[in-house]
């Protein structure tokens, strides 16, 4: 008896550490198939030589010059989705925090249904929900037809088809990744803090920028980048709410890589937005300083 | 500035009239009044529930009152939002801000009242509290009673009117919360502000006040310094929960202007007339265990009260510095004995026959129609 107990802790350190690789295991070998294999046929088919065919087959020849090439022909494209994402993003912080901060303090018992809701929309498809904001947004639909009446759209201005539409559609999508985590924060501020703030002479405007913000930052981040990521990466939108004059990146990667027929250029943009996103990722946490945070 | 009508415009402590809370179906506060003296150190005392917590949060604003009024040094105060009150707290759980670094917690105040000279305020304050070391650090690394200590600076350092402590000792352990309630004692007295301490705790409400009030169900019970309250209590409440008290059932036979004469199953007991709180033909007579004195039966009892004789230890209970008795007297209550271990007298057993006496002048006399046990339970 007084062996085993002096044995146990070392034995269960032991079997702490082995348990932990255990659960790993799924993890680390779906990602090991499923993402690195792919992540590196991806960055060699970026530096494959651009006179290579499906037919006469493709050789990785570190040729560079096709980020340049991809750069050149495309950073309208590229530009346009930051934009896109960046705006959309924008949009939802403003409509997701004021919601999150609304289910959070003020729903009571109707906290867990708001909640739903912010996650029914999902329970239909991306493409549909999109298509369905066609109808919406027609230009003989009564949403255009109000705006007319009440001279805030011009009798020949429209809706569907414009940059607006585009960010309309990427903020209506993304709006519940942006709630969720919002609201997992900003729940779990104590409403104490916020009378301690009123105490110590905050007005409730300052008492939410000294306080509510800064404990909420951790949903604020992960929040934008659960939005800005997908929505710049996204083309649906824009082709289904856009004109021929709002293309994507997306769409661009998506044509080169099939009609077109230039894995290399697709791959060569896929890596380039990639490197965007996270340096732009990494210059945001720092700024924010989340790790900061608790 | 103030107008005639103001109630509270002459007085410069804290005056509470007629103040009423209800929740939707719980009156919690009911016709309050109250004066805080400026400069004294008040406590709150009541069992969870009787609304001392619901009173203190309608001082410092974060509760509207549904009736009544409050006044601070004259002015009135009872429709100002929190942020415009000379009022600070310390709360239960302290609500120190956890994104902030301790001296910013502590600066806090000053900063959103653009005080000058924040840097050398804040030092000064957390020397008081003795935390110059961890002005850096975040409040979740501190421990219990140093975070309690922060909240306390983050509130003082206002120097507020009124400083309100909401059980502020109430998530530390007990040889902290001696610690700190001789601490926060000193620092009133140092800074000399008027401090308002509710509390649950009677024994703390006691070593730390000057003047305590006992509230129960929403009205205060009784006020007075803490010898008051303990040695002449006003109601059965006050005497179960401050304490412990024999209550013995009586029947007032004579009121006299210094004394009152009841008759106790049969033996005729005196009291003060003003330790008397009752006009009644019955009352329960009261006394603190500690003021009973025990003696073998027949023994001479140093007392020149009423002996009581046919008394039979039912329960001893040995403490090292004092035994506690538990006798049952003829009429069949079970009455309770502190008696000090001096070693003059045996320690009784179990069993033996034995005399009980009280001097007249311990004793005091409570309405019969209060309920005998009331406030016993709420005191742990």
């Amino acid at each position: 008896m007084a062996e085993s107990r002096v044995a146990a802790p070392a034995d269960s350190g032991r079997r702490r550490g082995l348990t932990a690789y255990v659960l790993m295991a799924p993890a680390v070998i779906v990602l090991g198939l499923f993402f690195v294999i792919p992540f590196y046929s991806l960055v060699a088919a970026s530096l494959y030589d651009p006179g290579g065919s499906d037919k006469a087959g493709w050789d990785v020849t570190y040729h560079f010059a096709n980020y340049w090439e991809a750069i050149k022909l495309y950073k309208g494209q590229l530009l346009r989705s930051l934009l896109y994402g960046g705006a959309a993003t924008l949009i939802c912080l403003v409509l997701g925090y004021v919601l999150a901060y609304a289910i959070a303090f003020k729903s009571g018992r109707w906290k867990s249904l708001l909640l739903v809701l912010v996650i029914v929309p999902f329970f239909t498809s991306f493409l549909v929900r999109t298509l369905s904001w066609q109808l919406i947004l027609a230009d003989d639909g009564w949403v255009v037809d109000a705006l007319q009446f009440v001279h805030i759209l011009g009798q020949d201005d429209k809706l569907l088809a414009t940059d607006f539409a585009v960010i309309m559609g990427l903020a209506y999508n993304f709006l519940p990744f942006m709630v969720l985590p919002l609201f997992a924060s900003i729940d779990k501020i104590d409403p104490r803090l916020i009378e301690a703030s009123s105490d110590l002479y905050s007005n409730p405007i300052t008492g939410f920028f000294k306080v509510t913000w800064p404990l909420s930052l951790p949903g604020v981040v992960s929040g934008t980048l659960l939005t800005f990521i997908p929505a710049t990466g996204d083309y649906i939108n824009a082709e289904l709410l856009g004109n021929t004059e709002t293309t994507v990146i997306g769409k661009v990667i998506q044509l080169q890589a099939t009609n077109a027929n230039h894995p290399h250029i697709a791959a060569a943009l896929s890596m380039i937005l990639m490197f965007l996103i996270v340096a732009m990722v990494l210059v945001y946490v720092r700024r924010v300083g989340t790790e900061e945070l608790l | 500035m103030s107008s005639p009508a103001e109630a509270g415009s002459s007085y410069d402590g804290l005056r509470i009239r007629a103040l009423n809370k209800s929740f939707a179906s719980f009156h919690a506060v009911k016709e309050l009044d109250l004066d805080v003296p400026r400069g004294s150190f008040f406590a709150l005392l009541g069992p969870s529930g009787c609304g001392k917590t619901t009173t203190l949060r309608m001082v410092a604003g974060l509760e509207a009152p549904t009736s009544g009024t409050i006044t601070l040094a004259g002015q009135d105060i009872t429709d100002k939002k929190p942020y415009q009150r000379p009022v600070n707290t310390v709360f239960q759980n302290y609500a120190l801000f956890p994104h902030l670094d301790i001296f910013e917690n502590v600066a806090f105040g000053l900063r959103r009242r653009k005080v000058s000279g924040v840097e050398a305020k804040v030092k000064d304050m957390l020397e008081l509290v003795e935390l110059e070391a961890q002005a850096r650090k975040k409040p979740a690394q501190l421990s219990g009673g140093q975070q309690q200590r922060v909240a306390l600076a983050r509130a003082l350092i206002n120097e507020p009117e009124v400083l309100l402590l909401d059980e502020p000792l109430g998530a530390l352990d007990l040889k902290l919360r001696r610690a700190m309630q001789i601490e926060i004692k000193r620092i009133q007295t140092e800074v000399g502000l008027t401090f308002i301490h509710v509390t649950h705790d009677q024994e703390e409400a006691m070593t730390m006040a000057d003047t305590v009030a006992v509230m129960n169900a929403g009205v205060i019970e009784q006020m007075g310094t803490p010898s008051e309250l303990y040695e002449n209590p006003a109601s059965t409440f006050v005497a179960n929960f401050l304490g412990q008290s024999n209550l013995i059932e009586g029947t007032v036979q004579s009121s006299g202007s210094d004394v009152v004469t009841v008759d106790m199953h049969g033996i005729g007991v005196t009291i003060p007339a003003h330790r008397a709180h009752t006009d009644g033909g019955k009352g329960w007579i009261g006394i603190r265990p500690e003021k009973v004195l025990i003696g073998a039966a027949g023994a001479e009892l140093d007392a020149p009260g009423n002996t009581i004789p046919g008394g039979v230890v039912s329960d001893v209970s040995f403490f090292g510095v004092s035994t506690q008795y538990l006798v049952k007297m003829p009429w069949g209550q079970e009455l309770m004995v502190f008696a000090q271990n001096t070693g003059r007298d045996p320690i009784f057993r179990t069993g033996e026959s034995v005399e009980l006496s009280w001097r007249p002048e311990y004793a005091f006399l409570l309405d019969h129609a209060q309920d005998v046990k009331a406030g016993a339970e709420e005191a742990s």
